[in-house]
């Protein structure tokens, strides 16, 4: 990128140009690289049977550790559905991408025709679509089985669970270029997340926090997230307030992924 | 055990043997010598000339390079010339900057400065990436992916598109042949050994014919019949696809194997030159006397001018 290589006059006339890595997306690049995450993962069935099963085992729990107020439940449950792929999807990617950094196939990845934005859409996209199976099955067994009182369509519970899942996968990429081991990685999950978590409303209703704290919730993605999700629990329609959630939180996960295909360097020292 | 199909290549390498007299892997004085390889003859920074094969530009052309990484200066104001065609062995202990050299030239090295262009491009320019191949030192393949689908996939990246699909699975076939690893195309990674690891990485760097390998210590913690195979895999490489390769080494018998040597220390080039002009200007044996010998004739020069200062 930012190398003083010197271009000598024997190099390089402009005319010859090669095929843009910078701009725009290469699909088929992109689909090979989601796919190729997603057989990488299907070689690890362990991971999937907890990506999957772990979700609905917590809302199993709190389904009955709440068996006295079901309202309780409602509200914790919807948010829940929401903070689960947000939480799961960071962890992985942040670790998977990490390992993508330190095993030297970035490396070898970025010293060949493929796009940053292609890496990076690619891994978003394999694990959006894990976020939707995992989303899917969490929303069921919620709505179906659990109980949950949801005023709105369930279908908006899962977009703005797949929304959130994008977030946590952008959040991930992000912060794996920060992380030198997977030790730090890992740490990375309180220090990113345990925040927006405790700030997100899901402990104490936002405009009862102290107005200092108040107002840094107000500029964390999560807490979006779970209004949003808490819109769909209260409203039958779509509200305004609802529209507004959902594109704060799919412009953050967009920008956080154009910062963390800002942190892909070419060239390192 | 190795599969070569030469047939299958562009023939445009019929007066290999005369131009080369192929070094591959027999003792040394391989080379006849061009022109008379008087001891006197300076050998350092030599371009390569006198060889026939060498009307096109060099492969690779570093002048003044430096790279810095953090606080040191890891090469510093080297000048060189990789001919096409032809196997350089770069040859080195550890920590010399043998990698650091290979990474600029394939340009995923940071802070480097001065001229480095390599097939006509300044290094690491994009229209560079489908033309090189590059091998590092750990193999970097998915461990969590069989052999197959890690080419498949690297090859989906050089070669991308539904319409490329049966040029790709060839590619991948022959290049899983190349490495004599079809009986294993099917397991994972991860599994497979340090040796065989090694290879799956190589034969990602073959996909797609690139002009210029460079590869990172690609024969180390082989067993002798392996790194054999290798060699002949690479002196097949050179000359039915002409492609040029760069290739390194901490261990100096390899260096009969290559056509021309850089032998490097301490960030800098200690000789460029045939294996037997080495042999001959400093009337060595082997490789390692002749590399020992250089070290100490750079000692004694270094001490004299600390003294006559």
């Amino acid at each position: 990128m930012s190398t003083q290589t010197s271009p000598t006059p024997s190099a390089a006339s402009p005319a010859t140009a090669p095929p843009a890595p910078a701009g725009g997306l290469n699909v088929s690049r992109t689909t090979a690289t989601a796919a190729r995450v997603l057989r990488q993962l299907r070689h690890d069935p362990r991971t999937i049977a907890l990506l999957m099963l772990v979700p609905c085992l917590m809302l199993f729990l709190l389904r009955y550790v709440f068996d006295g107020s079901p309202r309780t439940f409602d509200n914790i449950g919807a948010s829940l559905l929401g903070i689960f792929p947000l939480i799961t999807m960071f962890l992985v990617t942040s670790i998977a991408t990490l390992r993508e950094r330190t095993s030297g196939t970035l490396e070898r990845l970025l010293a060949m025709p493929l796009g940053k934005g292609d890496l990076i859409a690619g891994y978003a996209l394999a694990f959006g679509a894990l976020a939707i199976v995992q989303s899917a099955l969490a929303t069921a067994l919620a709505v179906w089985f659990l109980d949950l009182d949801v005023t709105g369509s369930p279908w908006l519970l899962l977009l703005v669970a797949l929304l959130d899942a994008l977030l946590g996968t952008a959040l991930g990429l992000f912060v794996s270029a920060f992380a030198a081991s997977e030790f730090q990685a890992v740490q990375f999950m309180p220090a990113v997340i345990f925040p927006q978590l405790l700030l997100c409303g899901l402990f104490a209703a936002r405009d009862t926090m102290h107005p200092a704290l108040e107002a840094v919730s107000d500029v964390l993605p999560m807490s979006y997230a779970v209004d949003g999700m808490n819109e769909v629990l209260r409203h039958t329609e779509m509200t305004a307030t609802f529209v507004r959630d959902v594109l704060i939180v799919a412009g953050c996960a967009l920008l956080v992924l154009f910062l963390g295909a800002a942190t892909l360097r070419r060239r390192t020292p | 055990m190795m599969n070569f199909r030469p047939g299958s290549r562009p023939p445009d390498r019929e007066a290999r043997e005369s131009e080369k007299q192929s070094p591959r892997g027999t003792a040394p004085g391989i080379r006849g010598g061009s022109g008379a390889p008087g001891g006197s003859a300076s050998t350092q920074g030599s371009g390569g000339h006198g060889d026939p094969a060498e009307a096109a530009a060099p492969a690779v052309r570093a002048q003044d390079l430096s790279v810095v990484r953090g606080p040191r200066t890891v090469l510093r104001t080297l000048d060189f010339t990789v001919p096409r065609g032809q196997i350089t062995g770069l040859l080195g202990p550890s920590g010399c900057g043998k990698s650091t050299l290979m990474r600029a030239v394939v340009g995923t090295q940071a802070k480097v400065t001065g001229t480095l262009d390599v097939l006509g491009r300044p290094a690491g320019h994009p229209a560079l990436r489908t033309r090189i191949g590059y091998v590092t030192q750990a193999p970097s393949v998915y461990d969590d992916l069989t052999v197959r689908q890690n080419l498949d996939y690297f090859a989906a990246i050089l070669d991308p598109g539904r319409a490329a699909a049966d040029r790709r699975h060839e590619n991948v076939t022959r290049a899983i042949a190349d490495v004599d690893l079809t009986t294993h195309a099917d397991a994972l990674a991860g599994n497979l050994s340090g040796g065989q690891r090694s290879r799956v990485s190589l034969a990602v760097a073959l996909l797609g014919t690139p002009e210029l390998l460079v590869l990172d210590e690609p024969t180390v913690g082989l067993d002798p019949v392996l790194r054999r195979d290798l060699w002949n895999l690479f002196h097949d490489i050179a000359e039915t696809r002409g492609a040029t390769l760069l290739i390194s080494s901490h261990v100096m018998d390899e260096a009969e194997r290559c056509h021309r040597l850089l032998l490097m220390r301490e960030g800098g080039i200690l000789a460029d030159a045939t294996p037997d002009a080495l042999l001959t200007r400093t009337g060595a044996d082997t490789v390692e006397a002749a590399f020992l010998h250089l070290v100490d004739a750079a000692t004694q020069t270094a001490r004299e001018k600390e003294s006559t200062r």
